[in-house]
């Protein structure tokens, strides 16, 4: 029964965001204010429902119901509660009505908190918004629907939850990673209501910044997540692998960075600003294309839970569709909207350029190198499959160009900065990082000396402290003598360098991490001991214990330092009763210098087993990096100005009411 | 030549250059960096490279995993269903290896026609089966019907 409530309620939300697409853009066209104002009720109003419809779907996951083939397939009478939630979103079906209840969210919120926009443009944005929601309701009810029945009742005890979801990454990675991707809606339906209307200058600009900013700290959040937990959960120590899934979240990222940086320069200078409506479509763009490549199962890839090609059939479709459509309206009104202003030499409009030009040409490689087989493989030129060589081989160069450049940007003013500002205030930032660079390597490495010099823990080094060593300079050339000027720096500046340290740290994670990892997969028994680094592992034995729905090998594995007790870990394998899925469950000894990682391989015979040992350097400065990034973009959205602006644009039509 | 134009000019000079060789240094990496899949029957008539990276997959023949004694060398088969191919590796193998299940294995072809793999991948759950292992059983099941009689012909 309660199925049949949720199914209803989707259909009804469905019907609503049909309205809310096509009522308001008439308004719009005809002038009807009333028709533009329903578009804020009907936004409201969709979520309602689509909330509803979750919330059924989440209470037949609670209450058993594997009449539900959904529920059947991703469910099981022995799952603990909070994954029985979690398994809401652990599959396809129901991580579409995840996606269709954000976009919902983020149009009513717009819905909400824009009121201060004209209404011909709030109308059209809602109405954008709409007709993507109206695209994955269609989606859903006719390629996807949760709420299909299973009857007779097949499975008495349901299928169970994939173990390799059953963690808490799987309860947030999704949903906060989507936030991001349908986030970039609420920026793409602001280009195309500029296209529509013609209306592009700072105000656009400044209406579109915090909502682009929310989305990328989502979509941040979500990619950090995402790492982590395939770093602890999948059981080899990785937290990086150019999967075609972890592209496919990492494009958008990409994309949207850059439209960060470029809608600064259009609201502050009133430059890039077809650049800037173009990459605003080519965000969300990348964003459908990702659901696309994840959940049509076109891809070889671990994260191809789902293959169909029906709906992979519906979503290019949808794509096509999109893009094209957005293309074509480009087309025709963008190149309108350029307005040339000058800028020269070294300054910050450049350095955004560099900084977009960089980016840009991140996300086409690794779009190449994503798609490559596909098309290969509709071509029939063979099955291939893309190596981490090939995206290192661009990504590694690009970044350090960037990091370069947020060096040089955070010193350069608009429109032009003197070469001799530029000089006088980076060379002593250069000297100190280029010093430091030289010199780190030699402690950090395993033997403190020569041989175990590592030209990469430099690079990353120098990078690093070149970009915290400029940040620390133009922090402190703005505060000179009087600290009381902290407070009054704005949100959006704070943010910035809060994010830009964020890389920094990232940046020196990836690279010592890399260059000082250390790992071995042995064969040990009870009693055996390896040194890895300077720890010593000593394999002190194993046992069966049984879990909530499993039951695991656990094996206890000391590890000593010069013979001091550092840590006992306990790496687990764990054979599920409902699949028969076997599970690695690493153990791991986190701190900020370094890693520990123990896991357990398989059994070779009696208490012989096969297990990986790992000590990784700082790893963990990888995700701190990240956190990082999505709190400086969280601070920058917060700015006062964008708030001021609403209640200045408010207070005036309240005059004019 | 107008000098704005000029300018322009240059420009769009420059983005075609620097597109160009972006473009072919792509091109260039992915030819290098592509590794092709090959079916078992495939490598048995000779078509796979030798000494280059490949991957080869297939469903692992019950009986055939074989563990070394005093290291984590290990040998096994996989088959298409027409051909055998022997891959040997040295590591822990994924949690969802298992014999009579699909694998595939990455790595490069020695003269003997060995596959030294250097990762071994396996089906990501009990339901799903990497394309390439599911394609390459069905093609050599066809050609396997195309040697032989149907069976329902020679019935009737």
């Amino acid at each position: 029964m309660i199925a049949e409530f949720g199914h209803a309620a989707l259909i009804i939300a469905l019907c609503l965001a049909l309205v809310q697409a096509v009522v308001p853009m008439l308004g719009s066209f005809v002038g009807q204010r009333s028709w533009m104002r329903l578009g804020y009720s009907l936004a409201v109003g969709q979520f309602l429902f689509v909330a509803v419809s979750f919330a059924c779907l989440a209470a037949a996951f609670l209450a058993d119901d594997f009449t539900l083939k959904y529920v059947a397939q991703n469910s099981n009478t022995e799952l603990p509660s909070y994954y029985k939630i979690s398994a809401v979103w652990g599959a396809h079906e129901g991580s579409l009505l995840l996606w269709a209840l954000i976009l919902a969210g983020w149009s009513a919120a717009v819905a909400l908190f824009s009121r201060a926009l004209p209404l011909p443009m709030g109308g059209r944005v809602l109405s954008v918004l709409g007709a993507i929601s109206v695209g994955f309701g269609l989606f859903l009810l006719f390629t996807s629907n949760p709420f299909a029945r299973l009857l007779p009742v097949a499975l008495l005890q349901g299928a169970d939850l994939n173990p390799l979801l059953q963690d808490f990454g799987l309860i947030v990675h999704p949903p906060i990673l989507y936030m991001g991707y349908v986030g970039f809606a609420v920026p793409f339906a602001f280009a195309i209501a500029a296209l529509i209307g013609g209306q592009f200058d700072a105000a656009w600009a400044r209406w579109s910044r915090p909502w682009i900013n929310l989305a990328w700290m989502f979509l941040t959040l979500g990619i950090t997540l995402g790492s982590w937990w395939a770093y602890y959960e999948l059981g080899w120590g990785g937290w990086w692998f150019w999967d075609p899934v972890e592209n496919a979240s990492l494009m958008p990222w990409l994309v949207g960075t850059a439209l960060m940086h470029s809608i600064a320069a259009t609201e502050k200078r009133g430059v890039f600003r077809s650049w800037t409506l173009l990459l605003a479509i080519f965000a969300f763009s990348l964003s459908l294309l990702g659901t696309f490549l994840v959940r049509s199962g076109v891809l070889t890839s671990v994260h191809a839970f789902a293959a169909d090609p029906q709906r992979g059939v519906f979503i290019l479709i949808f794509l096509a569709i999109v893009i094209g459509g957005s293309l074509m309206l480009f087309a025709l009104r963008g190149p309108a909207m350029q307005k040339v202003l000058a800028y020269s030499g070294w300054s910050r409009e450049l350095m955004l350029l560099t900084n977009n030009v960089l980016l840009v040409s991140a996300m086409t490689m690794i779009l190449v190198g994503t798609l490559y087989p596909l098309i290969a493989d509709v071509l029939e030129l063979g099955k291939i499959s893309v190596g981490p060589p090939y995206f290192n081989f661009f990504f590694v160069p690009l970044v350090i160009g960037l990091l370069v450049a947020v060096g040089i940007a955070v010193t350069t003013r608009w429109r032009k900065t003197e070469g001799r500002l530029l000089l006088q205030k980076g060379a002593l930032p250069l000297v100190i990082s280029l010093l430091c660079a030289l010199v780190a390597p030699l402690f950090l490495g395993a033997d403190r000396s020569f041989s175990s010099y590592s030209a990469g823990a430099a690079l990353s080094v120098f990078l690093a402290l070149w970009v915290l060593a400029t940040i620390t300079s133009d922090l402190k050339d703005k505060i000179g003598t009087d600290l009381t000027r902290v407070a009054k720096f704005s949100r959006s500046y704070l943010g910035m360098q809060l994010a830009h340290t964020g890389l920094a740290v990232c940046v020196l994670g990836v690279g010592l991490s890399v260059a000082y990892d250390e790992s071995r997969e042995l064969r040990m028994q009870p009693g055996d001991s390896a040194q890895i680094a300077s720890y010593q592992f000593q394999f002190v034995g194993i046992d069966r214990i049984p879990g909530p729905n499993f039951i695991a090998h656990r094996a206890e594995v000391r590890v000593l330092q010069q013979d001091r007790l550092v840590t006992s870990l306990f790496p687990e394998k764990r054979n599920y009763n409902a699949g028969g899925q076997v599970m690695t469950e690493a153990a791991i000894d986190p701190s900020l210098a370094r890693d520990l990682y123990v896991s357990l391989g398989e059994p070779l015979g009696g208490n012989t087993w096969a297990i990986s040992l790992q000590v990784k350097p700082f790893v963990r400065c990888i995700w701190l990096g990240g956190l990082m990034i999505a709190l400086g973009g969280l601070l920058a959205a917060m700015d006062r100005r964008y708030r001021r602006q609403t209640r200045v644009v408010s207070a005036a039509k309240g005059t004019a009411l | 030549m107008h000098p704005i134009r000029r300018q322009r000019l240059q420009w769009v000079a420059l983005i075609v250059v620097a597109a160009s060789i972006a473009a072919a240094l792509m091109a260039y990496m992915l030819g290098q960096n592509a590794s092709y899949f090959y079916a078992p029957s495939q490598i048995v008539a000779g078509e796979a490279p030798i000494g280059v990276n490949i991957r080869a997959g297939g469903m692992v023949v019950e009986g055939s995993v074989d563990r070394s004694m005093d290291s984590l060398e290990v040998s096994f088969i996989v088959t298409d269903g027409l051909e055998n191919l022997q891959v040997t590796y040295s590591g822990i193998l994924p949690d969802l290896f298992a014999e009579g299940e699909a694998a595939i294995a990455a790595g490069k072809l020695d003269s003997k026609q060995i596959l030294q793999a250097t990762q071994v991948l396996a089906k990501h759950d009990e339901n799903y089966m990497p394309p390439e292992v599911a394609d390459t059983i069905s093609e050599a099941y066809q050609r396997k019907q195309q040697h032989q009689p149907e069976p329902q012909e020679a019935l009737q």
